[in-house]
């Protein structure tokens, strides 16, 4: 097992101007489970591909352990892609099937045997190991593809979208196996999602990544208390935070009919008129004539709370909103109510930077 | 039910419609059902009659399917051997109304053969070793495009005999990406070293089953694909720098190219600084050389060794009869009086057991062998004759073989779609012994 480091890694594709990946300092701790997130486009599967060597890095450098292995080719990194398309093979035992690809490795037969059993004792597999696949559930034969890589015992896991072929039940609950796997097996591990709830709910820490930039890492309570940008906290937290565009007072911040109290020392920070204010649905409540005024548009049961989609005019401009509302006494179609912050949890970010004030 | 199928297709075909769709593959009637034997795969794939030919279905997610066919399409448009797609299939409902899975349907490739079902008598070693050779090509010739599979294996690949070799096409696209870039070296070794383990894996699972013959051996075989694969990326790709006496350099490699089946449209000549050197590197290299030339001469199209082969026949045939003659009326004359009636003696009952390209290689392969028994000249009418009632009538038919697509359990949801023999587990046994 090792820590990864990326220092300054960059990848620029043929032909592109601007690079895929740019200039990512990232240290991953041994034994750590970090999801690499973001959307489309954002470098996430480049960054994990530059780890296991399938892109090229043309600046920077990546480490894992001490050994930099910037310039080493893929199977000689000590990592293993898991979940690609591992295939079980129905003649040979679980076994054999675990340890083929030792065998052909040229690692001896105690050894092997040695491995195997390791493996099958840290995936419940140990009273199956004589059997053929075909007796196993699906769980189980997951586990012995998992097994092919154990045994193998590479410095660090990687995967790459490794639910994205499975159906909304199943990725749940494959989801909690991996990270469970991954916590008993201790070994470093790199995952990349385009999911954010997948990605929160796994990882000991998340990197957010936007156009090739890191933009946090972070663990995911930190992303979601206090994201470093705009990008981040519209990014993490479904439904996202809602952030607005407003103008800035004495005192604090002009929130529909009310000023929102926003300490100086904060506001300070920037120059503009304006700032974006963050505030999460949860933040956001049902006033009787304090804040900004919304026209419902859908109210969302989701049994003991519910969700409240409206619209709102801001400076001229409709603008979208959510609140968390209960999920049997709330405020309904059609209707107008005020909204504002509560709870004091406020996130502002300046309008032109995107970074956080508070 | 069926009324709001959601269909995109490359080619109309109605009988399309009047397929079962609201029905899960797995109970799909038997009149439906092109054979029998199916496997265990990551998704449920069958094979079903589609007016005159036989298509795969596989039902995957929507966004799977659909990205699995535009990508069979663009390599198509590279001109890289691949499955046909055919079409996809979405909103599919039971009729309850329970949504059931997209599917992916291509077109099964006539004549092709799964590598377990080569031989009916198991798989013999040399026939491993050339399955091993064909794939190797197919991903050198899959890496020029630009494209990386990520799940190289002997089972994603379907093969057409070739006149003694094996023509291999890939099957299954889904892991695949395509780089416009063109791939790095890091991607490729990848691939290949998924190539290595599969391979392996795959044919120690076939000798498990006791269907490889004596002498296969899984890893050797599998190692192999690493040294053909590096030998012919090298001729294919590799810069080659030499005297500026030595010219005729550039003409042995032009012809070393074309003798592997490629030709050279593109080839950078630099000359070096001290102006003494001169560096030479293909830079597009097209597959294909003899059998364009073979479409070119007599609009026959087949694989490249079949082409290689025929035409062989046809340069003796106008050596030795009108040497100084025009090359494409001689070639026209060659078709009618010596290809085509070899194609025509052939039994009706016969046709589906082999392409009249292979047929005519047999035939020429058969004529060698009894021209060496008797010790003399054997006329091809003879040989034909001799062909069909000693050999081809003992052959299987091949047009429209298929055997389990994959009989690997493949994951990540490793639902069983479909029944395999395996033998029983022997619980006595210590799992140490086969480790």
């Amino acid at each position: 097992m090792a820590s990864v480091k990326f220092q300054k890694a960059t990848r620029v594709y043929p032909g592109s101007t601007t690079p895929a990946v740019d200039s990512i300092d990232l240290e991953i701790a041994d034994g750590e489970f970090l999801v690499l997130v973001g959307p489309s486009g954002c470098g996430k599967s480049t960054t994990l591909r530059m780890l296991a060597g399938l892109e090229e890095v043309n600046g920077g450098q990546i480490l894992i352990g001490d050994r930099d292995v910037t310039n080493i080719p893929p199977k000689d990194r000590d990592i293993a892609m898991v979940f690609q398309n591992y295939a079980l093979y129905p003649h040979m035992t679980v076994a054999e099937n675990m340890g083929f690809a030792l065998k052909i490795a040229g690692v001896d037969k105690e050894e092997r045997a040695a491995r195997v059993l390791d493996a099958a004792k840290l995936l419940d597999l140990e009273p199956y190991l004589n059997r053929k696949p075909k007796a196993l559930s699906g769980g189980q034969r997951q586990r012995v593809a998992m097994g092919r890589a154990i045994v193998r015992k590479p410095q660090v896991f990687l995967m790459d979208e490794p639910l994205s072929n499975l159906d909304a039940k199943l990725r749940v609950q494959t989801r909690t196996q991996i990270a469970s796997l991954q916590r008993r097996l201790g070994v470093t591990t790199v995952y990349v999602t385009h999911d954010q709830v997948e990605a929160m709910t796994m990882g000991d820490r998340v990197a957010v990544l936007k156009d090739g930039v890191l933009q946090q890492v972070a663990t995911p309570r930190e992303l979601y208390e206090t994201p470093k940008n705009v990008f981040v906290a519209g990014f993490i937290g479904s439904p996202a935070m809602n952030l607005l565009q407003l103008p800035i007072v004495d005192g604090g911040v002009q929130f529909g009919n009310t000023v929102v109290k926003i300490d100086n020392s904060v506001l300070s920070k920037t120059k503009a008129k304006l700032v974006t204010l963050g505030v999460r649905p949860e933040n956001l409540v049902v006033s009787t004539n304090d804040g900004i005024s919304v026209e419902v548009e859908v109210i969302e049961e989701l049994g003991s709370d519910g969700y409240l989609y409206g619209s709102a005019t801001l400076d001229g401009a409709s603008t979208e909103l959510v609140s968390r509302v209960d999920g049997r006494n709330h405020p309904n179609k059609g209707e107008t109510v005020f909204l504002k912050p509560e709870g004091g949890i406020m996130h502002l970010f300046d309008v032109e930077t995107g970074e956080r004030l508070n | 039910m069926s009324q709001a199928l959601d269909i995109t297709a490359a080619t109309v075909d109605s009988a399309l419609l009047d397929l079962p769709w609201q029905l899960p593959l797995e109970q799909w009637p038997e009149e439906n059902i092109a054979a029998l034997p199916k496997g265990l795969s990551r998704h449920t794939v069958r094979f079903a009659h589609l007016s005159n030919h036989v298509i795969a279905i596989k039902e995957t997610l929507p966004e799977l399917a659909k990205r699995e066919y535009e990508m069979l399409k663009s390599l198509q448009k590279l001109d890289v051997p691949c499955v046909e797609p055919f079409a996809i299939i979405k909103n599919r409902k039971d009729e309850q109304g329970n949504e059931l899975p997209a599917v992916l349907i291509t077109r099964h490739l006539k004549f092709s053969l799964p590598y377990r079902a080569m031989w009916s008598q198991g798989l013999r070693a040399d026939t491993a070793t050339r399955l091993v050779d064909a794939l190797a090509l197919l991903l050198v010739r899959l890496h020029i495009a630009g494209f990386f599979w990520g799940d190289v294996s002997l089972s994603n690949t379907l093969f057409r005999r070739d006149a003694g070799s094996f023509a291999a096409y890939l099957v299954d696209a889904e892991t695949g990406q395509l780089y416009s870039t063109g791939l790095s070296n890091g991607q490729r070794e990848n691939d290949l070293e998924i190539a290595r383990v599969n391979i392996a894996g795959e044919l120690m699972d076939l000798v498990a089953s006791g269907r490889a013959g004596p002498g296969v051996d899984p890893n050797a075989t599998s190692e192999r694909i690493v040294e053909k694969y590096r030998e012919l990326w090298k001729e294919l790709t590799a810069a080659e720098v030499f005297n500026k006496d030595e010219r005729w350099r550039i003409t042995q490699r032009v012809e070393r190219l074309n003798k592997l089946g490629f030709d050279i449209e593109e080839l950078m000549i630099k000359t070096e600084e001290n102006g003494r050197s001169v560096k030479i590197q293909p830079k597009v290299v097209d597959a294909g050389h003899h059998t364009r030339r073979l479409i070119r001469l007599t609009g026959l199209d087949v694989e490249e060794n079949q082409a290689r082969r025929l035409l062989n026949d046809l340069d003796a045939y106008r050596v030795s009869f009108d040497p100084e003659g025009d090359e494409e009326v001689l070639a026209h004359r060659w078709l009618s009086e010596v290809f085509e009636p070899v194609v025509k003696a052939i039994p009706r009952q016969y046709s589906g057991k082999l392409e009249p390209a292979e047929v005519f290689h047999q035939v020429l392969e058969h004529r060698g062998r009894l021209a060496e028994t008797q010790q003399k000249g054997i006329p091809l009418a003879e040989a034909v004759n001799s062909y069909v009632e000693n050999v081809l009538a003992h052959r299987r038919d091949e047009e429209a073989l298929i055997a389990t697509p994959t009989e690997a359990i493949t994951l990540a949801t490793a639902v069983p779609s479909g029944n395999i023999d395996v033998d029983e587990d022997d619980e006595d046994g210590d799992w140490r012994d086969k480790v």
